[in-house]
């Protein structure tokens, strides 16, 4: 067969298909093509699993391993047979999501995190993009296999150059029909028609090798059965720990790859056919399989040494003579590589253009204030842009990894990278507490694992990971070897890989979920995903598309308020000529009252219950989303507002409590004053009296005169005292006081104090208790001021004692770094409620003529303990007036002046 | 008959000179610094005219004069009150509360002098 032949039947191939590409999607516009929903049509479309790597590989892989490659069907048969409830809820919350990917999934699960949408494209990427290349080596490989039939040296550009025309044209044609329109849904009737056809070529094409190899070449099923057993095949047994991982991972494949994630769950129009899928589908691997042994036993039996076993399919028929049936099978392996080139490219540039492009677009857009443009135009041309880069990366990929055997491996290489979105997915949809972080943390880590354990080391030693790190690990690192991670050995490569980042992964999105707080928007998405059942499907009320006015009014009342809520009616109305409060509902009505509305709720409120109202949309879940992000919005802002109150009302307070504290401070000040007048005008009475009294009059005996000046003298002086008492307090208040401190005995001090207060009252003759010997004691102290104290005590003890006895005991105590002196007298001491009053200023409580004094004694003997750094204390229950003096044995000066003298205070 | 008037004042100074100043001047002084005992004996033993200090220990002037103008006997007599605190307040309560009049300390002689005869009467 010549070599422009065959380009020319791919050519026309190609041709047919886009004709049926375009047929399907011009009927599905024109919404004839009931054909098109059909069951049948969606269970063919999940054929797209079944890639040149299965048509052609499932028979080498035959060949080299026996039964093994039947796990590579058996995952998918147990996840549409056994586990459809979990498609069932994919499938579901996918379409009511309008769900463009398996990135979009998982990003709008987890609160619309574009960061996990973006870990996700890329890892989908890297895994997708070998895969794509791989099926670009097949087609070159298949080319190649009819060009040396014909005894022509296959030329590696030869092959290249095939590998890019395919590439190039499978991106015209992914464009042409993947991007046709920018559908909501994401739908692409014409693709996914296409492919159907394509599963059917595929299927017949194996299936007509298989017939022709057992009831030809072969002379029935027991035949080959003779033919099996004589073939000694290799790994014949079934290994169960290696059996359960690869069905494990092509069951996670299943749900996980991006291409099949696009036709089962974006491309589904109704989960019904789930139902239909969950039986035809494993029907259609179990025929696709049916002839794989066959073929390869034969394969292996009748073709020469050294003939690749993974071209047996296309190889077979023409070393027998059959170039018909060579053309089908390579019609198949063309059409299983195109249907995966052209969905994977897809999904894959749907993912890329969303998540990275889009985005970085829209930033850049809003940095540069560029103006707002077709969105339409630009989200197809960047669409159309990822398709050419996908395909491309995919050639470029093919170009640099030399068409070499190691892309063989990579069809389970990059089931293994699809499966890090696994644990994301699965909590996702029955999960409410996982978290983005977790999702994140998880999707991250095993991706990483992934390229370290397996991706980078299956490119073969010092390709993209050196020769050492391979046998010795990472930095010398045992343990960190990329094929024995943790001293893992037992495990082959791919099942090690798989076990350590699946399980890692799951580990950390579990842990992160569970440490993590999710954000509402995380919530909201986790109720509707994980509880998709438990509500029902959109409303959907076709029936009675135009709602009536008087269902309108009263909602547009209950939020405009009633009577601007009329009055819009009613205006409405009158501009369409109608009288009342009922105008037509026509869209500028809507558009109106909504615009309206939209003022008081927010637009997302206002455009979801007019569209609840009138029935003619559907409430989606974006809606309710918007909805409910106003509603944060105006809860964030009330509770701005409510502690922008709550601050005012503090302030308030904090205004009335300085109030407070004012006046208190002023009545004090009032009351001060007062007393000081009073304290002043007493004597100055007496002094004005009686010098009046000694001007005026000239009969005064001169005992009388003597008597009158020496009150007028003893009034001077008591002036005097007070007015250096006020000044004395006022020094000590400060802190202005400057101390004498020095070393002194405290006996001394009593003595003298003794000895100077027994002018106060001088008949009266008091009994003086004292123990000398504890007296004795060298303190450091201002001697002057302490004595002033003492005395006070002393004096106020010979004016107020009521005993006829008085007697007065003083006892000194040592308490650590503190020395006390008690003054007891036997009077008959404060009383209770008035001796918290003692050492405020003024407050005598006899009278002044007994006292002698103004009523600062004390307030001034407690401002001069405190300035030396103690205190003076009335003590109850001492059977009198007990004072109890209490000051550090050392006053330390520098501390003491330095915290009480203000800066360059008297000295 | 001599008039009588009763210091009621807990200044001993003060109320020596006032009843100096009095006596010279004709009137029968009597003095007393307890506020307490003198509300009594205002009512047996009613004077021609009271001087009273308003801070006085135990009670107010205040509180004295109020017993005063509550009592019928006493409901005229003439008061001057003496006050050293000297603030607009207590005059207006004194006035409130019936003085006749009201002075600060320190006085002039001579205006205690005259208040009491003006009070006094003919």
């Amino acid at each position: 067969m010549s070599f422009n032949l065959l380009v020319l039947t791919c050519i026309a191939y190609v041709i047919f298909l886009f004709f049926v590409a375009s047929a399907a999607e011009r009927s599905a516009q024109q919404g004839r093509a009931k054909w098109l929903r059909s069951p049948l049509v969606y269970t063919l479309s999940l054929s797209v699993y079944c890639t040149a790597w299965t048509f052609y590989g499932a028979v080498g892989y035959a060949a080299r391993s026996g039964l093994e490659f039947m796990t590579i069907y058996l995952g998918p048969t147990l996840v549409f047979a056994g586990w459809w409830v979990l498609l069932r809820k994919l499938v579901r919350i996918g379409r009511e999501n309008r769900v463009t990917s398996i990135a979009d999934m998982i990003s709008a699960r987890y609160g619309k995190s574009n960061l996990l949408g973006v870990i996700v494209t890329l890892l989908c990427v890297a895994a997708g993009t070998p895969y794509i290349a791989l099926q670009l080596q097949s087609i070159a490989l298949s080319f190649t296999v009819f060009v040396s039939d014909q005894g022509r040296a296959p030329l590696a550009a030869d092959r290249n150059l095939i590998a890019f025309w395919v590439a190039a044209g499978l991106t015209f044609f992914t464009i042409a029909f993947g991007t046709r329109n920018l559908d909501a849904n994401e739908q692409h009737h014409g693709v996914v028609t296409a492919i159907a056809v394509e599963a059917v070529v595929k299927l017949l094409a194996l299936i007509a090798v298989g017939i022709f190899v057992v009831w030809f070449v072969a002379t029935g099923p027991s035949d080959i059965l003779a033919r099996i057993d004589a073939q000694a095949l290799p790994e014949w047994t079934i290994q169960p720990g290696r059996w359960t991982g690869l069905i494990l991972l092509s069951a996670i494949a299943i749900i996980c790859l991006p291409r099949m994630f696009q036709v089962t769950v974006v491309e589904n129009i109704d989960d019904k056919h789930l139902a239909t899928a969950s039986w035809a589908f494993p029907l259609y691997l179990f025929m696709i399989s049916l002839f794989v042994l066959p073929i390869a036993v034969v394969g292996m039996e009748l073709m020469p040494e050294g003939a690749n076993p993974d071209m047996f399919v296309l190889t077979l028929p023409l070393h027998l003579g059959q170039d018909g049936l060579a053309l089908l099978s390579f019609l198949g392996g063309f059409s299983a590589a195109t249907s995966m080139v052209i969905v994977a490219s897809l999904a894959l540039a749907t993912m890329v253009s969303n998540h990275i492009v889009v985005p970085l677009w829209l930033k850049l857009r809003a940095a540069r204030n560029l103006d707002t443009g077709n969105m339409r135009l630009l989200v197809l041309s960047v669409r159309r842009l990822s398709i050419s880069l996908v395909l491309g990366l995919g050639y470029i990929y093919y170009i640099i990894s030399g068409g070499s055997e190691a892309l063989a491996a990579i069809g389970l290489v990059a089931f293994v990278g699809v499966a890090q979105a696994l644990p994301a997915l699965m909590g996702a949809l029955f999960w409410r507490g996982a978290s983005r972080n977790g999702a994140a943390l998880g999707l991250s880590i095993g991706t990483f694992l992934w390229f370290y354990t397996l991706f980078l080391p299956s490119f073969g030693p010092d390709v993209l990971l050196s020769a050492q790190v391979m046998e010795q690990g990472l930095f010398g690192q045992s343990w960190l070897r990329p094929y024995s991670l943790f001293g893992l050995t037992t495990l082959d490569p791919l099942l090690h890989a798989l076990f350590w980042s699946l399980s890692l992964n799951t580990l950390a999105f579990c842990l992160g979920s569970l440490l993590s707080f999710p954000s509402p928007i995380e919530r909201v998405q986790g109720a509707l995903f994980v509880n998709i059942f438990d509500r029902p499907g959109p409303a959907r009320s076709w029936t009675n598309p135009v709602a009536q006015a008087e269902d309108l009014l009263p909602m547009a009342q209950r939020i405009l308020g009633a009577s601007e809520g009329q009055a819009f009616f009613r205006a409405q109305a009158q501009a369409q000529g109608k009288n009342g409060f009922l105008p037509d509902i026509t869209p500028e009505f809507l558009q109106g009252l909504e615009l309206k509305m939209s003022g008081s709720v927010g637009a997302a409120t206002a455009h979801a219950m007019i569209s609840q109202t009138v029935g003619t949309a559907v409430v989606s879940v974006e809606d309710l989303m918007a909805v409910a992000s106003e509603t944060a919005q105006i809860i964030e802002y009330s509770s701005q507002l409510e502690a922008k109150s709550e601050e005012l009302t503090l302030t308030a307070r904090k205004l009335r409590d300085a109030n407070e504290k004012l006046r208190t401070l002023s009545d004090q000040k009032d009351a001060f004053l007062s007393q000081i007048s009073h304290e002043l005008r007493t004597p100055m009475t007496s002094i004005r009296a009686f010098s009046e009294i000694m001007m005026e009059s000239d009969g005064l005996s001169a005992q009388e005169q003597t008597h009158f000046a020496r009150i007028i003298h003893d009034e001077s002086i008591r002036l005097t005292r007070l007015l250096d008492d006020l000044l004395d307090l006022s020094v000590l208040e400060h802190g202005q006081v400057s101390l004498d401190i020095r070393p002194v005995n405290l006996r001394d001090l009593i003595d003298k104090s003794l000895t100077a207060s027994k002018s106060v009252q001088a008949q009266r003759n008091f009994r003086i208790l004292r123990s000398r010997d504890p007296e004795d004691v060298d303190i450091v102290t201002d001697p002057g001021r302490l004595t002033q104290v003492f005395i006070n005590i002393l004096s106020n003890a010979r004016k107020y004692c009521d005993a006829a006895d008085p007697q007065m005991k003083i006892i000194v105590r040592q308490r650590k770094s503190m020395i006390e002196v008690d003054f007891i007298d036997n009077g008959s001491g404060i009383a209770r409620d008035k001796q918290a009053l003692i050492f405020e200023k003024f407050s005598r409580l006899t009278d002044s003529l007994q006292a002698g004094g103004a009523g600062l004694g004390l307030a001034i003997c407690r401002e001069i303990m405190n300035n030396l750094g103690g205190d003076i204390d009335y003590v109850p229950g001492q059977g009198g007036a007990a004072f109890r003096v209490s000051l550090p044995l050392v006053l330390e000066r520098p501390l003491d002046a330095a915290s009480r003298s203000h800066p360059g205070g008297a000295g | 008959m001599e008039k009588r008037v009763l210091v009621v004042e807990d200044e001993p100074n003060i109320s020596e000179a006032i009843r100096f100043i009095l006596m010279r001047n004709g009137w029968h002084v009597d003095v007393t610094a307890d506020g307490i005992a003198a509300i009594g004996d205002l009512q047996t033993n009613p004077p021609d005219v009271l001087i009273l200090d308003l801070m006085l220990p135990g009670v107010s002037g205040f509180d004295i004069l109020k017993a005063l103008r509550a009592d019928p006997v006493t409901q005229t007599m003439p008061v001057l009150m003496l006050t050293a605190k000297g603030q607009a307040a207590d005059r207006e309560e004194a006035v409130r509360l019936g003085v006749t009049r009201f002075m600060t300390k320190p006085f002039a002689n001579a205006d205690v002098v005259a208040a009491v005869r003006e009070m006094a009467g003919p």
